[in-house]
């Protein structure tokens, strides 16, 4: 197992290497490097995945460590960690990146960079293979950069736009900001346990090397590196900018994986959550959760409504480590990763026909992703419609679909945490409202794009269905949220009773005292709260898509007339609350101007006085020592006046020298008679 | 009457008259000559030495090497004057100056 998870690493990497150094040099600018390098990943992950499913034991762990170094007192070791889950993880990654590769053969077609491109691609999945791979806080914390990193270069790979590159810088340092907390948390574990290996960290914790106060404020700064690279707010704002990538990047980084590392990571260190931290966890989670769903029923471009709805899923996955259902926010997060992946890679499919109808017209104004400029889609592109409508359904939580049941398994978990501690019935409010506004705006970008008159006719007529390599991952994902998939070897689809939840166990609270509840109690008490959710979740489900209906499909209530009506919140919401601008306002105007500040003491005062004030002292000195003592004195007296004398003695010694032997016996002999004369005296 | 002094006295003349040949004659084969003069200076004093102050046979034995080693002398010496004469056409050794340069 260790092996094939070395070659799942690795093999992404040496895709990498071959691409950014031979990759224009190679025939079809060597895509098939890439997307043979996930593929073979994606069978070994299969294979992994068959052999999980075969020994059927939730207690399945291996646990590899390598001394990376060793400074005595400090060593270093790092490593891999193999159980259920991360095969699981390692199969969502590999299947949306190899559908994410394929998609992107046919989407980027033609592109300036195209071998960068998927360079990059295979980068990613190196470094997200790598952080479900890690068993350790260092390592993941490795692989977390690095995801960073190729985030960063796959966001700005249309640099040459202004709005990519800003939109990388921005998605950068926001996650900055989550990864600093993030370091001071490992630290802080690493200090108190000596170790970064998860198991001595957990080990640590539970024989209280840490008080519950530093435990808490300790994971909380792990969790802070999970709201960057979750998007969870107050960081959620590079999210939507990220947008600016190619969209199947926006599946494969913004949807279904690299955002989900932040679940992941709270996931794994769930058991030393202290109750503090995890309340605090939860009301983010919800928080971000509603919050994304109303700024997404507002906006017009089809794929922010996405990174929306991205950010808001995040949010329940969050939502649910925090109320203690997280094996289901994991769950969750499988789930989401294919209907979410399908949807980005769907709208692409609509951009990317949008796109060239607009360049078939040489109409270069319009906005191709605009969802006002679409409408009636659905007989032009068969196979989009339908797949998107499936990937829609199952967001929407509707029965039969996959996101019905970890959607539901989470809002059971809120609901019974709240039933236990009703002061904190703002998560159930949370949590269920935002799974009405998940209905109605998911359906409202359906109506807006594929039904209704479309706007341009000519425009409409230029409208192809995209070719196979594009659709034949559309299906795949489509297929991908039906609920068989996740309940076998049971086929009730109201219940997530399967293979997933047997395999993937919750672990007990490592906090020492007591002051979480066992797993097992946990599970107890969803299970009381199960049938109340469901019945809840369907019935506001099925009231946010009939709300869609009338107002976007039939048309019976005007949504300009809901805008004028609700003109406040509909101002809060399509401007996105006005975070951004917030931020700018008193975060980033202010540092600018302090900024500005330290770079006037710098320049004008620094480094015109003290800075050029040395210089101006060190060449008069220099004047002074280099003219007057070392030219005037040294060299010319002191030097010179060497060679000089050197030469006058030579000229004299010279004529000693004739030649002639007769001459030197003579100054022998001299020489003799000067000895014996001194002897004698 | 002929005692230690007289021989070194003639020893002393013999040299000096030798190195005053040396010194001062520009035929190479009378610089030569010059050279056998301090030699056989030499064996006096040895022979001398070993008569009156008690060197014993050493100074016989000495003196026989000084024979034979001057006879080496004198043919290398020759050999030597024989190339100058070859090369510059002289045996004047005042012509033969180019250790100057």
């Amino acid at each position: 197992m260790v092996n094939y998870g070395i070659a799942i690493l690795l093999l992404p990497l040496l895709a990498f290497v071959a691409q950014i150094f031979v990759g224009k040099r190679l025939p079809r600018n060597g895509d098939w490097v890439s997307v043979g390098a996930v593929a073979l990943t994606l069978c070994l992950s299969l294979a992994m995945f068959g052999v999980m499913l075969v020994k059927y034991d939730p207690e399945f762990s291996v646990d590899q460590t390598w001394t990376w170094f060793d400074l005595g007192s400090l060593k270093v070791q790092i490593g891999i960690l193999i159980d259920n889950v991360t095969v699981v993880m390692l199969l969502v990654v590999s299947l949306v990146s190899t559908l994410v590769h394929v998609y992107s053969t046919a989407y980027m077609e033609g592109d300036l960079r195209y071998s960068r491109y998927f360079a990059f691609l295979s980068l990613f999945t190196f470094s997200m293979n790598g952080i479900i791979l890690a068993n350790s806080l260092l390592g993941i914390y490795i692989f977390w950069e690095l995801v960073g990193l190729s985030s960063y270069l796959l966001i700005g790979h249309w640099f040459e736009k202004d709005s990519a590159s800003d939109a990388a810088k921005k998605a950068f340092l926001v996650n900055r900001v989550g990864d600093i907390g993030m370091f001071i948390g490992i630290m802080l574990f690493f200090t108190a346990t000596g170790s970064f290996l998860f198991r001595d960290v957990f080990a640590g914790v539970e024989s209280g090397l840490l008080s519950t106060e530093t435990l808490t404020i300790a994971g909380l700064c792990l969790f802070a590196g999970a709201i960057g690279k979750s998007a969870q707010f107050p960081l959620h704002v590079w999210l939507p900018d990220a947008m600016e990538g190619p969209t199947p990047v926006s599946a494969l980084i913004h949807a279904a994986t690299m955002v989900a590392a932040g679940v992941y990571l709270t996931f794994r260190l769930f058991p030393i959550f202290t109750p503090a931290a995890l309340t605090v966890i939860a009301y983010i989670g919800g928080f971000t959760a509603i919050f994304a769903a109303i700024i997404a029923v507002t906006q017009n471009d089809i794929k922010k409504v996405l990174a929306y709805s991205t950010v808001s899923q995040l949010g329940y996955m969050i939502l649910a480590m925090g109320v203690g259902a997280y094996t289901y926010g994991l769950f969750h997060l499988v789930t989401h990763a294919a209907f979410k992946a399908g949807l980005f890679l769907c709208s692409g499919s609509v951009i990317h026909a949008m796109h060239h109808a607009y360049h078939e017209l040489h109409d270069h104004e319009s906005d191709p992703q605009d969802m006002r400029n679409m409408g009636g889609m659905k007989s032009k592109m068969k196979t989009t419609y339908l797949t998107m409508l499936i990937c829609t359904v199952a967001l929407a939580g509707v029965p039969f679909t996959s996101g019905f049941l970890s959607k539901d398994a989470i809002l059971a978990g809120t609901l019974s945490f709240t039933m236990h501690h009703p002061e904190h019935f703002l998560l159930a409010l949370f949590g269920f409202g935002a799974a009405f506004l998940t209905a109605f705006y998911m359906f409202r970008l359906v109506f807006m794009t594929f039904y209704g008159e479309p706007v341009r006719r000519e425009v409409y007529d230029n409208i192809h269905e995209s070719p196979s390599a594009m659709t034949a991952p559309l299906v795949t994902l489509a297929t991908l949220s039906f609920f068989l998939f996740f309940t076998l070897p049971y086929f009730n689809p109201f219940s997530d009773h399967g293979w997933f939840t047997v395999l993937i166990e919750a672990q007990d609270s490592v906090v020492p005292g007591h002051l979480n509840p066992p797993a097992n109690e946990i599970a107890g008490e969803m299970h009381h709260a199960h049938m109340p959710a469901m019945f809840l979740s369907i019935l506001i489900a099925f009231s946010g898509i009939g709300l869609a209906v009338l107002m976007y499909l039939q048309k019976r209530i005007s949504a300009d007339d809901m805008a004028v009506k609700l003109a406040l919140p509909y101002k809060l919401s399509f401007n996105k609350f006005f975070v951004d601008e917030t931020y700018q306002r008193y975060l980033i105007n202010p540092s600018l101007i302090l900024a500005r500040m330290i770079a006037f003491v710098d320049w004008e005062l620094y480094d015109k006085y003290i800075v050029n004030g040395f210089g101006k002292v060190s060449v008069w000195f220099s004047r002074i020592v280099g003219i007057r003592w070392d030219y005037d004195i040294l060299d010319q007296k002191i030097v010179d006046g060497i060679g000089r004398s050197i030469s006058f003695f030579g000229s004299g010694l010279r004529l000693v020298q004739t030649g002639k032997v007769q001459n030197y016996l003579v100054w022998v002999l001299a020489g003799v008679i000067m000895i014996y004369v001194w002897q004698t005296i | 009457m002929v005692d230690l002094n007289s021989y070194l006295v003639i020893g002393a003349l013999l040299f000096s008259l030798g190195l005053f040949g040396v010194i001062t004659r520009r035929n190479g084969v009378a610089v030569l000559m010059g050279v056998e003069l301090i030699l056989n200076a030499a064996n006096i004093n040895f022979i001398a030495f070993a008569r009156f102050g008690g060197m014993d046979f050493s100074g016989h034995v000495f003196a026989l090497f000084v024979i034979v080693m001057a006879a080496a002398e004198a043919a290398v010496a020759l050999a030597i004057i024989l190339n100058i004469f070859n090369n510059l056409g002289t045996i004047n050794i005042d012509e033969a100056d180019q250790l100057k340069q």
